[in-house]
């Protein structure tokens, strides 16, 4: 094995980590506020806004996440009034292309988990709150979305790694993060096995990182579950 | 008028074959959904296996096809094979360069992920065969295959359906991203649409809602198959 190469190559593709970083954390981050939106539509009541919300989340749950992005990226461009408008300066950046479109595909998937997360809240804790007085967004924030968030974890763990996967489709917009550099290198040196391996490290271990973090996240807001189980020694914990 | 011209049937409409690149992408799909229930069947097993050597390699071929990016796994086979065929035709007496057909390259790539996915699938069905079945079997004198043949396969088909339609959406958006070799699917003729007509918006939208379509056929198509294949089962949780 060439290890000069390898090291090399680790090199360069770590210089690009950044960019896949920034993809990611921004595109988690939007794309969780546009899908607390979207849900609040599908399940608010208004049925107009909750048809929306059904049809955003079938399309963009249906289609490839690489036509949405090139649908951003070059048919945006298309149309005067987006090219003359105060958008524009962001919008012909590939990077806000980027995690524009993202966003916008993940908030859909992550709508349907954070609609699951919300059918596990038992309705007798939101008649408990309700009957001492919590209402609108209180008990929103005290009770529904804690709950919600809790059962939500797991799925939503796995959306997120599969966001760390998709920010690879970036560098088919021309952004140069970690599978883009990859590809220059592979196509430069003919040497796939190598970059891939380095590359496939990176992403590896990232996984991993963030499925640990979303573990210690879930054992964090679960301290109810961590409390019974001791109680009961040898036997299965009592259900509440 | 000019719309129906563009996306229509004619001498100068798209229609025939953006319908042509939908075909291209069920039968890219559908190549590796079978390579991946070969790959997944064996993947499974391994998971499943009394040795420990066997099991780890399961786990390492699931981890790294479901946790490396699509794209890259792409360019790995793509790039990594068309290697392999130059080395393959020099033995021959060929010169120069050679390129993996990138329908097999595709079919590869996206099977080799699938494969991880069903893995899981298949072994989480296989888990939920009720063990006293099994032990029932193997009571009455079954040798491994017939076990295999009349009790494991016909369940673990059966609870497999929902989880092998949702590899099967996934793959048809992987199979998307096979169009970064050149293969004229779906994804690569409204490419080459927008680019020629300049009409990328409308080219994208339409690849975006043939892509549609197709998700929400084959959704329909596994809720029946679904329905068919639990016709015998007494309704339980989950079913109505």
């Amino acid at each position: 094995m060439d290890f000069p190469f390898l090291f090399q190559t680790m090199k360069t593709l770590l210089a690009a980590l950044p960019v896949t970083l920034g993809l990611f954390s921004l595109s988690v981050l939007f794309g969780g506020f546009l899908a607390i939106l979207i849900v609040w539509m599908r399940v608010g009541g208004n049925p107009i806004l909750s048809r929306f919300a059904r049809g955003y989340i079938f399309v963009f749950r249906g289609s490839p996440l690489l036509i949405q992005m090139f649908l951003v990226f070059y048919g945006l461009g298309q149309f005067g009034f987006i090219r003359h408008s105060f958008v524009w300066p962001a919008l012909r950046e590939p990077f806000v292309c980027a995690v524009l479109s993202l966003a916008l595909c993940t908030a859909g998937y992550t709508a349907e988990i954070f609609r699951f997360g919300l059918r596990a809240v038992p309705p007798r804790e939101i008649e408990a709150a309700r009957a001492i007085g919590m209402s609108g967004f209180l008990l929103v924030r005290r009770i529904i979305a804690p709950i919600a968030f809790r059962h939500a974890l797991p799925a939503y763990s796995t959306e997120i790694v599969m966001m760390v996967k998709s920010t690879a489709l970036a560098s088919l917009v021309t952004v140069w993060e970690v599978t883009g550099v990859a590809q220059r290198l592979i196509s430069q040196t003919y040497r796939t096995m190598e970059v891939f391996l380095c590359a496939a490290i990176i992403y590896l271990v990232l996984n991993f990182l963030i499925l640990q973090a979303m573990a210690l996240l879930e054992h964090y807001l679960s301290p109810h579950r961590r409390a019974a189980a001791p109680l009961v020694p040898g036997g299965l914990p009592v259900s509440r | 008028m000019w719309l129906v011209e563009t996306l229509g049937f004619g001498q100068t409409g798209w229609g025939g074959l953006l319908l042509m690149g939908a075909l291209m992408t069920l039968c890219v799909t559908l190549a590796a959904l079978l390579l991946g229930a070969v790959l997944g069947a064996i993947v499974a097993a391994a998971k499943l296996s009394q040795s420990r050597a066997i099991r780890t390699a399961g786990g390492v071929y699931t981890t790294i096809f479901r946790g490396v990016p699509e794209l890259l796994i792409i360019y790995l086979v793509y790039f990594g094979g068309s290697s392999a065929v130059t080395a393959i035709g020099a033995y021959f007496g060929f010169e120069g360069f050679l390129g993996m057909p990138s329908f097999i390259a595709g079919a590869l790539a996206v099977g080799l992920i699938c494969g991880a996915y069903q893995a899981e699938v298949y072994r989480g069905a296989f888990l939920a065969i009720p063990k006293g079945e099994l032990e029932a079997a193997e009571a009455i004198g079954m040798h491994r295959f017939l076990r295999f043949r009349r009790i494991i396969m016909p369940q673990v088909l059966r609870f497999a359906i929902p989880g092998i339609g949702n590899v099967w959406q996934l793959s048809l958006k992987d199979s998307a991203l096979v169009s970064v070799t050149g293969l004229a699917d779906l994804m690569r003729t409204s490419q080459v649409a927008a680019g020629s007509t300049r009409q990328y918006f409308l080219f994208f939208i339409a690849g975006g809602c043939l892509y549609l379509v197709l998700t929400s056929m084959s959704d329909r198509l596994f809720a029946r198959a679904e329905r068919r294949a639990s016709r015998s089962m007494p309704a339980g949780i989950g079913q109505i």
